[in-house]
């Protein structure tokens, strides 16, 4: 595996294999990102491309494989030819140059958005209070939320709360950034919203990697589609072949149910 | 502040003028709410038994008012009060710290850890709490000394000490509260800890934040909302579960009393004494209860409901507003507005 030095936000992916109560989920990927690129996973429900993502910040942990961001294990040292598993705070401090972005949102319903969004830079003591507050202000201007600091997550539409937690996972300056599904729970009118303000920071350099639905956004913001059936990945390529022109049986199948 | 009419009482007047009587506008029909005779009867009834019941407090000098009185602010009774509260008081700041740790004990992935917890709380729930008060301040007839020295010994070379003089009543009596008190404490922690939706850890853990900041600054205040009544639940048990200690002779709230009917024979009026000092702190912690319940209600619903104070306060200058205001019949807002009121 080549270990880059210079790079920021390359994610490499070995040979990875995950199974749940004795059912293989993951059965060997291997996916390079490339720093700066944006990176759609395709799949049916059960492929796994959830899994694979939560593979990247070590929120779920690997059977065997390996998964590195910069070169680096999240979870992981190594040592004399042998992983190490890392103590909790090396591994909270790993993970956050990678962000994730949730289905269900999952802010902190009794913070504001404001402190939603500060709370990781305070906890962990990256800025001050007023730092912190400075930059939250202007992430939540980015997302177009600058009137809504101190309302509630659940004061929010789900569209506001999605990008309140797109700020939130922006104030760790994160190189790479998943989103697993960001449109699957909102209603079909507050998704543009959602993928207005992941299509500029596809534009500004951070690796984006992907779960979704949405085929037309994939096609037009993603540099690669990866599509994933049964723990494998089937068919990758540009978004005009795999989604365009797809060679394998099921990736066709699972276009033409999609897109009806 | 102003009331702000309904929205309903803007409806145009002039509609009821325009249409002919007979015909039925939609717009303006009186709506008739629906009569609950069971409710009304029910209400009647349970009326006439509380009124009833006062007559009788005012008419039954068994009760001995006068008695009462004199001995409602008595000093055995206010020093009694005064124990009683810091029983309750330390004894709840013990339970909920030894709680607070076998709660995260139990969760722990440790089965070691989790099966020592689990095994206390067995224990200290199996035994009455009257029973550990008893044992704890026999404590001396088991182990006649206490200290440190050399393991599996009782060669306490380091420092020793006799059981009795360590272990007084009030220590005793803290003991088997706080120990009690910290077996029901780590459920009802830990109920509302796994109560946490578990996206709110993982999407703490993904951010990087440590794992103590996680818990009490992302997932406790959360769990406070199921965990806040069930406590106050707890800390009014202890209120009177502190009577018990007077089997072993502490002067609290319980034993005073019973000293004084015992002297004069006056059980009731006494009794009734310390039933309304233990009304009044239960009260009053009651009240607390709801303003700490509204405080770890930040965020949960679009906007918190007034409080009964900010609510009474609205009612009164509103009815100071209507004093002031307009002569009766006149455009009041909160008057319901049917077609018929519409004439003026």
């Amino acid at each position: 595996m080549s270990v880059a030095t210079a790079t920021r936000g390359l994610v490499e992916i070995h040979n990875v294999h995950k199974s749940f109560h004795g059912v293989e989920v993951l059965k060997g990927i291997d996916l390079t990102v490339q720093p700066g690129e944006v990176v759609a996973l395709l799949g049916p429900s059960g492929s796994g491309k959830s899994t694979l993502l939560r593979t990247i910040n070590h929120l779920e942990t690997v059977d065997a494989g390996s998964v590195t961001v910069d070169g680096e294990f999240i979870g992981y040292e190594l040592r004399h030819g042998k992983l190490h598993e890392l103590h909790e705070r090396e591994i909270l401090r790993r993970r956050t140059r990678v962000g994730i972005v949730f289905q269900n949102f999952h802010l902190f319903p009794h913070l504001t958005a404001l402190e939603n969004v500060t709370e990781a830079p305070v906890a962990l003591k990256r800025l001050s209070k007023d730092d912190a507050r400075e930059l939250a202000l202007g992430l939540l201007d980015r997302v177009g939320l600058s009137d809504k600091a101190d309302a509630y997550p659940r004061q929010l539409s789900g569209g506001q709360q999605q990008r309140v937690a797109i700020a939130r996972a922006l104030a760790l300056k994160p190189q790479v950034l998943l989103f697993d599904e960001p449109t699957s729970a909102l209603d079909p009118e507050l998704v543009g919203e959602v993928l207005d303000v992941i299509r500029d920071l596809a534009k500004l350099g951070t690796t984006l990697v992907i779960v979704t639905h949405e085929i037309g956004f994939a096609r037009e913001v993603a540099d690669r589609v990866v599509f994933l059936d049964q723990g494998r990945v089937v068919e990758q390529g540009t978004p005009d072949e795999v989604l365009g022109r797809p060679q394998h049986p099921r990736t066709r199948e699972f276009l033409a149910k999609v897109l009806g | 502040m102003t009331t702000t009419a309904p929205a309903h009482a803007a409806r145009p007047i002039d509609t009821s003028a325009t249409i002919p009587p007979t015909k039925v506008d939609l717009g303006t029909i009186a709506v008739v709410p629906t009569r609950h005779w069971w409710r009304w009867t029910l209400s009647a009834l349970l009326l006439f038994v509380v009124a009833q019941f006062v007559w009788s407090l005012f008419t039954n000098d068994r009760y001995m008012w006068g008695t009462f009185a004199q001995y409602f602010f008595a000093e055995p009774v206010l020093i009694g009060i005064g124990y009683t509260l810091t029983l309750t008081a330390i004894s709840a700041v013990v339970g909920f710290a030894l709680g607070t740790l076998l709660a995260l004990a139990r969760l722990s992935a440790s089965p070691l850890v989790s099966s020592v917890a689990w095994g206390y709380i067995w224990f200290f729930r199996s035994v009455p709490l009257v029973v550990q008060i008893i044992v704890w301040y026999n404590l001396g007839y088991l182990y006649p000394t206490l200290g440190l020295g050399t393991p599996f010994t009782t060669d306490f070379w380091i420092v020793e000490f006799p059981t009795v003089q360590l272990v007084s009543a009030f220590a005793a009596a803290i003991l088997g509260l706080g120990l009690h008190q910290a077996a029901y404490s780590a459920e009802i922690i830990r109920g509302g800890l796994v109560s946490v939706d578990p996206g709110q850890h993982e999407a703490a853990a993904a951010l990087g934040i440590p794992a103590s900041r996680r818990l009490f600054r992302i997932i406790l205040p959360q769990a406070m909302r199921s965990i806040v009544p069930n406590a106050t639940n707890e800390v009014i048990g202890l209120v009177k579960g502190a009577s018990v200690v007077f089997v072993i002779a502490i002067p609290e709230l319980f034993y005073a009393v019973q000293v004084i009917y015992n002297r004069n024979s006056r059980v009731i009026p006494l009794l009734l004494v310390a039933v309304v000092w233990y009304t009044i702190i239960t009260t009053i912690l009651s009240v607390a209860q709801y303003y700490i319940e509204r405080h770890y209600a930040r965020g949960s619903a679009r906007a918190l409901p007034p409080t009964p104070i900010e609510r009474a306060r609205r009612w009164v200058s509103t009815q100071w507003a209507r004093l002031g205001d307009a002569p009766p019949g006149g455009t009041d807002a909160t008057r319901p507005v049917t077609a018929k009121g519409a004439d003026a």
